[in-house]
């Protein structure tokens, strides 16, 4: 059964990686529902987070293959209820339909979203939450004049306590060949 | 002001270090990494690395192949025999294309090569220049990494980590991509070998535990198997594996590169799996109890129909690359280490025991093989020659003791199936990536690998004439290397199957060859046409006593089949032993 998983890979800031881990997913017929990448916590470490519709034994599989990747650090999966995660979305509506009665004004209290600007021609409303909510916004506004609408990849943080920093020293400890002195230590302490 | 003389010393010395071009550098790298050897084409962006070449003549020998692709493969069967990495140069666009399919056949074997392509001047870099590719993109599924350098200063660095990631963990090529301008630019020389990377840790601990309960998992075991692969070759456990199959009276099946990692002649040696394997150790596979998988990866061509593949058996998976575990069998136990390391703590725990009656079942099936398949393959009485015959025959002449090289198709199965190995690492094949054309250029970087050893390839009709050109190449360094073309004017694997499945409907597989011996003659290279079976031994032992190259064209029986045979979807245990069609 397919299921959302979505992907954490942590890497070095290497040119080229993205396009290693896609050809990974691309050999598996795997579709990318979503992704953003950015510096993570730690510094030089790139984070990337993907999310996936797949079988679970595919996910273990192909996070395998990414994670032999040389310049990946470490690949955690999870499934949505292991995650807190969100998503953001613009959406810029004509400012005129706004001006008859307060229902847009209701429709942004309600949903928890905010105005980021106001033009004479234009909205910008901003809603943070999970896919169905934004979707629920939308579908709300549409009848008013959607002129744009763009929704971000998923940030995620998980449930779990272990920190990448833990898994980092583990994998340092392992290295059998001690460096005189290694960058980790340096990131982390 | 300075005078002359100053400035120029300054020029040589920065900081105390000498100051040299980029491509003086790359030679040097490779000389503190312990190259002698480099095989390679060159071309326009990588001629200031070949100028410099010509001041490193006393250390560096460099074997200009005939095509790009001959180097590769000589590079790569350089580093199977000599257990070094191979090295190989390209130069930029065509050059580095045409390396492909070596890097390619080198990653699905696990093999270490550091190809070095030079790329166009960076400020062209990504403008359709002449002769650039994007070669990064091109090789990045077939590499276990890659790099480009488009400074100088990088140059130490990157091939130092080129070094140490193709030859840890689960070894594999690498290829750096070196713009003209790096190799043109100074820099100030200081090597250091990388012997760390957070990100990649080759040298994982060892899973005691997990080692602990393969123990009692073998100890209770009633028809164990061990399947051992490559992976017993690259980490040097033959002595071990042996020691913990007689310790626990286990038998042995190895897989197509797994071959000469465990004596051919030893009681428990039971032959090698897949397609076109022995009888016992397929169809046993699906008797036995327990399986032991060391250093192999349960390829499709090992395991056929993976619904109906080792039902009865718990698995046990001893593999260093973890992605290879679960990828294609679901295994019980998995111990993700090294092949040796795992192997030495075992040994300990397992009780000395023996299986008579179960190994007796795999000399039954080897019966059953013989009088089937092996007896009019090996010895026939009348008809045109076999294959079998003749590489059986070899390895009687050679004692078993010379490395064999093969190309891909019905010579390769038939070298795996008759040559009986004594030493480790004496075959030298193309495996996951089934490369024809591979026989040739591997010979000849074998033999540069391994002067001293008797290097003998079988290679079929058609896939000599995929790199024909390497005959240059042979002639050109006298490598004295004996070519066995068993030509039976067909490509033969694929006409075996079209007789086999597609109602024997020959299409593009007869082949119309030229004389072989009079081609081999134009090189310089000794050569003779073997037509019948009373030619052919004092054939073979003039080819073996003789001092260079020698090429023997043996004429094959035409329509000849390599079985058994596990057809394509089939279980290991639905054996095919006789065919008539």
């Amino acid at each position: 059964m397919k299921q959302e998983f979505t992907i954490s890979l942590f890497s070095e800031d290497h040119i080229g990686i993205l396009n290693q881990i896609t050809i990974i997913l691309t050999r598996r017929q795997i579709n990318i529902e979503s992704i953003t990448a950015s510096e993570s916590a730690v510094k030089g470490v790139q984070l990337l987070t993907l999310v996936v519709k797949t079988t679970p034994e595919m996910v273990r599989k192909v996070a395998k293959q990414m994670e032999k990747l040389v310049e990946v650090l470490k690949v955690f999966v999870h499934s949505s209820d292991e995650i807190i995660y969100q998503e953001i979305a613009l959406y810029k509506v004509k400012t005129n339909s706004l001006m008859s009665g307060n229902v847009i004004d209701n429709l942004v209290r309600t949903h928890h979203a905010r105005i980021l600007e106001v033009s004479p021609e234009y909205t910008v409303i901003e809603k943070t939450g999970h896919k169905t909510e934004i979707t629920e916004l939308l579908d709300l506004l549409l009848p008013y004049g959607v002129l744009q609408f763009v929704r971000s990849g998923r940030v995620a943080v998980t449930k779990q306590v272990k920190e990448l920093n833990a898994y980092l020293r583990e994998m340092d400890d392992a290295n059998r060949f001690k460096p005189e002195e290694t960058e980790i230590y340096k990131l982390i302490n | 002001m300075k005078t002359q003389n100053e400035t120029k010393r300054e020029d040589i010395q920065v900081n105390g270090l000498e100051q040299i071009t980029g491509a003086e550098a790359i030679l040097k790298c490779l000389i503190e990494e312990g190259v002698d050897t480099i095989f390679g084409y060159p071309g326009g962006a990588i001629m200031p690395v070949y100028d410099k070449l010509l001041d490193f003549t006393d250390k560096l020998k460099h074997i200009l192949t005939r095509h790009e692709q001959g180097a590769a493969h000589a590079a790569q069967a350089y580093a199977m025999v000599s257990g070094k990495p191979g090295i190989c140069f390209a130069t930029s666009g065509p050059g580095a294309t045409n390396l492909i399919t070596g890097i390619a056949n080198a990653y699905l074997d696990s093999v270490p090569v550091v190809f070095i392509t030079a790329q166009v001047i960076s400020g062209l870099i990504g403008t359709d220049a002449f002769q650039e590719t994007d070669i990064l993109g091109v090789s990045m599924p077939v590499t276990k990494w890659n790099c480009q350098v488009k400074k100088s200063q990088d140059i130490p660095d990157t091939i130092a980590k080129a070094f140490y990631i193709a030859t840890t963990g689960r070894p594999g090529p690498v290829l750096i991509d070196i713009t003209k301008d790096a190799q043109i630019e100074k820099l100030s020389f200081k090597y250091k070998k990388c012997n760390y990377l957070r990100s990649y840790n080759p040298h994982i601990p060892l899973h005691t535990r997990a080692i602990e309960s393969a123990a009692i998992m073998i100890n209770h075991a009633e028809k164990p198997l061990i399947l051992a692969g490559h992976g017993i070759l690259i980490s040097g456990a033959e002595n071990e594996l042996r020691e913990f199959a007689e310790k626990a009276g286990i038998p042995v099946a190895v897989t197509l590169l797994g071959l000469s990692c465990f004596p051919s002649g030893h009681r428990l040696y039971t032959g090698f799996l897949g397609m076109h394997g022995n009888y016992g150790p397929n169809l046993l596979t699906n008797e036995a109890d327990l399986i032991i998988a060391i250093g192999m990866r349960f390829d499709d061509r090992v395991t056929g129909n993976l619904k109906k593949y080792a039902k009865k058996a718990r698995i046990i998976h001893i593999e260093i690359d973890e992605a290879e575990i679960n990828k294609n069998v679901q295994v019980d136990l998995e111990i993700h280490n090294d092949a040796k390391e795992v192997l030495q703590n075992l040994i300990p725990l397992v009780k000395q025991k023996s299986y008579e009656s179960w190994i007796r079942e795999f000399r039954i099936c080897d019966k059953t093989e013989y009088d089937k398949v092996i007896k009019s393959e090996t010895k026939p009485e009348a008809g045109d020659i076999r294959m079998g015959e003749v590489v059986r025959m070899v390895s009687e002449l050679t004692n078993g003791d010379s490395i064999i090289v093969t190309d891909v198709g019905q010579n390769q199965m038939s070298a795996a199936r008759y040559f009986k190995f004594t030493t480790p690492g004496s075959f030298v094949t193309s495996g996951g990536m089934g490369t024809m054309g591979f026989g040739l250029p591997a010979s000849i970087g074998a033999k540069i690998g391994k002067p001293e050893k008797q290097v003998v390839a079988f290679i079929g009709d058609g896939g000599f004439q995929m790199t024909i050109q390497e005959l240059g190449t042979i002639l050109h360094y006298k490598v004295p290397v004996k070519i066995i073309i068993l030509n039976n004017g067909f490509l033969g694997m694929v006409r075996q199957w079209q007789e086999m499945f597609f109602k024997k409907r020959y299409a593009s597989t007869e082949l119309v060859n030229p004389d072989f011996a009079t081609i081999a003659k134009g090189f310089g290279i000794p050569a003779k046409k073997i037509l019948k079976r009373e030619e052919l031994k004092d054939s073979l032992l003039e080819m073996l006593k003789s001092e260079g190259p020698y090429l023997l064209d043996i004429v094959i029986e035409k329509e000849g089949n390599v079985l058994p045979m596990v057809e394509p979807g089939a279980s290991v245990s639905e054996v095919t032993l006789n065919y008539k069609s």
